[in-house]
């Protein structure tokens, strides 16, 4: 019995180890050093809160993330439209091989990088792009027109970076739901949107918070897509992280700024569970 | 059983990792280049690897990347790099990312002297020299000339009936740039940094009210080449040789210096202070500053080189861009890159920021 124990000691040892290294080597300390740089002044390395009361006190910081964070949650609630009626498609209307061919149409964009998509968009948005091209030829507008550098375009990026992570766990959850119940609803003379309102959406409530909450993550984490396709007026909060630390060499500021994000980011997330009143336990455990 | 078998994977595994670093430690064949994208051709790259043995892996990047790459490593990773000449002193007194230079070391008469010894004095830290040059240029405007012809100078990058045709980078050159082209000497200003700011806010403003010309702000020399290309953005600031490029398809579109002077920089040749491999970095310095190698990456990328003899090697057509793009005129008007004092790069970054976030 002993020995026994012995023996899975060394296996559970031996496996567990690179697990704890490379957790704590690379994701752990790295974090204490950042925030150690964040409460300490550049260049002294006097003890300070200087580099977080700068982003209460500069408008352009905090402004920067209201921005961030308003769009990120408008991108969150637009994925989660169009991935409602695209899921309920792929898990209830369509059968067997369809659904597949379905999953893998959505899923094939994603093997080549975000960097590739992005300029996929660019290529068929810019004013001498394939979108004016036609549009031009087909008689629709005069002269090209810039469809890049604006707010909108820059969403529409966002919203199709992220689909994916909506509508893998929508249809998860979908799957779930008797099919029955939908038709006993019609059955009972149930209008389609109180059978969306009453029954699909709350049954589809979890995988909808889960998606919810990946999507505003890489929403609000994204870098590439706002600075390339928003343009000049994009300043998104990541790209003042990068400048604070490769631009300016503020490796303090940048610090804090980060851990900013972290903390309202979380902040965000706990808000919208509660309003919506839904359990993170529950959430991550469907 | 299974506790020998774990052993010997254990054993196995972290003796592994030993023999591989004892065996990296006797001979060391590679150098670690990080530099500008264009500044090693692959065939020198070849060319070098036969002559010498070593093997050369590249890393493209920019000023800021360098710096901030080699300060997370306390100058280690790289055993040589490659950034501009102005951004080397500030750098070595913060964080001594480089080590000094040993110019015997070097052929140093292949490079040209004033070129050399102007370097020299500006990245002198404590009596000791820290860069070599090696490719200068400038930057000024790139102008399609039929479509707008009344640009002349910085300033005019902000005219309103250009609305949507212009493009800049929203980096420092264009804060100093804009700066001269209206009546400013950013660089005596570089020693009073209320005077600075003071500046800066002016620029702040400018730039602001000038946002509706811009097309957008570009950040690599791609996307740049690309939109004046397909004629989208019809006049940027940009380097010479992105203008000299563009002039060999399209006549129209060409290089100009500002009347107000272009912005000239020198990029040069560092040795991080953790650098592995010292003999194999000054065998490429000397290697790169051959006259014929040198001439052949300046007809390939149309930068200028510091390389003396270099020009005897020089291609008809290049050396026409020079007389065309740069002559002596414009070369006499030319502002300088100063040493950047420490703090100057906060106060502009914040700048920066504001007139990328403003409506």
């Amino acid at each position: 019995m002993m020995k026994n124990r012995q023996h899975i000691k060394w296996g559970f040892l031996f496996f567990f180890l690179p697990v704890v290294l490379w957790l704590f080597l690379l994701i752990v300390l790295p974090h204490l050093e950042l925030l150690r740089l964040s409460f300490t002044k550049a260049n002294t390395g006097k003890l300070t809160l200087d580099n977080y009361l700068a982003f209460f006190r500069e408008p352009i910081y905090w402004l920067t993330f209201v921005r961030t964070a308003g769009y990120s949650i408008l991108v969150t609630f637009l994925v989660m439209v169009i991935s409602l009626p695209v899921s309920f498609y792929i898990s209830k209307m369509v059968r067997g091989r369809m659904t597949g061919a379905l999953m893998i149409l959505i899923l094939v964009p994603f093997w080549v990088s975000e960097l590739i998509r992005v300029y996929g968009w660019m290529i068929l948005l810019r004013e001498s792009g394939i979108l004016n091209h036609f549009l031009v030829t087909l008689g629709f507008f005069k002269e090209p027109v810039e469809m890049l550098y604006n707010d909108i375009t820059m969403i529409m990026g966002l919203v199709y970076t992220s689909m994916l992570f909506m509508v893998v766990p929508v249809i998860g959850v979908m799957d779930d739901l008797d099919n029955s119940i939908i038709e006993a609803a019609y059955d009972l003379g149930a209008s389609k949107i109180a059978i969306w309102r009453t029954i699909i959406i709350p049954h589809c409530a979890s995988g909808l918070v889960n998606g919810g909450i990946i999507v505003f993550m890489l929403v609000l984490g994204s870098y590439l897509t706002p600075n390339l396709m928003g343009g000049k007026n994009s300043l998104w909060f990541t790209e003042q992280i990068y400048n604070q630390i490769i631009l300016y060499f503020n490796w303090n500021q940048g610090a804090a700024f980060g851990f900013l994000l972290l903390a309202l980011s979380s902040l965000i997330i706990w808000v919208l569970l509660k309003l919506t009143k839904q359990n993170l336990k529950e959430v991550v455990k469907k | 059983m299974k506790k020998v078998v774990l052993v010997l994977m254990v054993l196995v595994v972290v003796g592994g990792m030993l023999f591989a670093q004892a065996a990296a430690e006797t001979k060391n064949p590679v150098l670690r280049v990080i530099t500008w994208s264009g500044y090693a051709p692959q065939e020198l790259l070849d060319k070098f690897t036969a002559e010498t043995g070593y093997k050369v892996e590249v890393t493209l990047s920019n000023n800021e990347e360098m710096i901030s790459k080699l300060r997370a490593t306390r100058g280690g990773g790289f055993d040589l790099a490659q950034p501009s000449q102005d951004r080397i002193s500030s750098v070595v007194e913060q964080y001594g990312i480089y080590q000094p230079i040993d110019y015997t070391r070097l052929n140093t008469d292949q490079i040209d002297p004033s070129l050399l010894e102007a370097v020299k004095k500006n990245t002198l830290v404590n009596g000791k020299s820290y860069a070599v040059p090696h490719v200068y240029g400038t930057e000024g405007l790139v102008v399609n000339k039929a479509k707008a012809p009344d640009i002349k100078d910085f300033k005019d990058l902000l005219d309103p009936k250009y609305a949507g045709r212009v493009s800049y980078r929203l980096k420092r050159p264009t804060l100093i740039g804009m700066g001269f082209s209206l009546g400013y000497d950013p660089f005596a200003l570089y020693a009073d940094p209320a005077a600075y700011q003071k500046f800066l806010n002016e620029m702040e403003k400018v730039l602001i009210a000038g946002k509706p010309s811009v097309k957008t702000y570009w950040d690599n020399g791609d996307q740049l080449l690309q939109s004046l290309r397909s004629e989208e953005v019809w006049a940027a600031s940009a380097w010479e040789q992105a203008g000299w490029k563009l002039h060999a398809e399209n006549p129209n579109i060409d290089y100009i210096a500002p009347t107000s002077g272009a912005l000239a920089w020198v990029d040069t040749f560092t040795i991080p202070s953790k650098s592995e491999n010292l003999d194999a970095a000054y065998a490429y310095i000397n290697f790169m500053l051959r006259a014929e190698n040198a001439a052949f990456f300046t007809n390939r990328e149309t930068y200028g080189t510091a390389s003396k003899d270099a020009v005897n090697y020089l291609d008809e057509e290049i050396k026409a861009n020079f007389t065309r793009g740069l002559p002596p005129e414009v070369l006499a008007n030319i502002n300088w890159y100063p040493t950047v004092p420490a703090g100057i790069e906060e106060m502009e970054g914040k700048t920066l920021d504001k007139i990328k976030a403003a409506r």
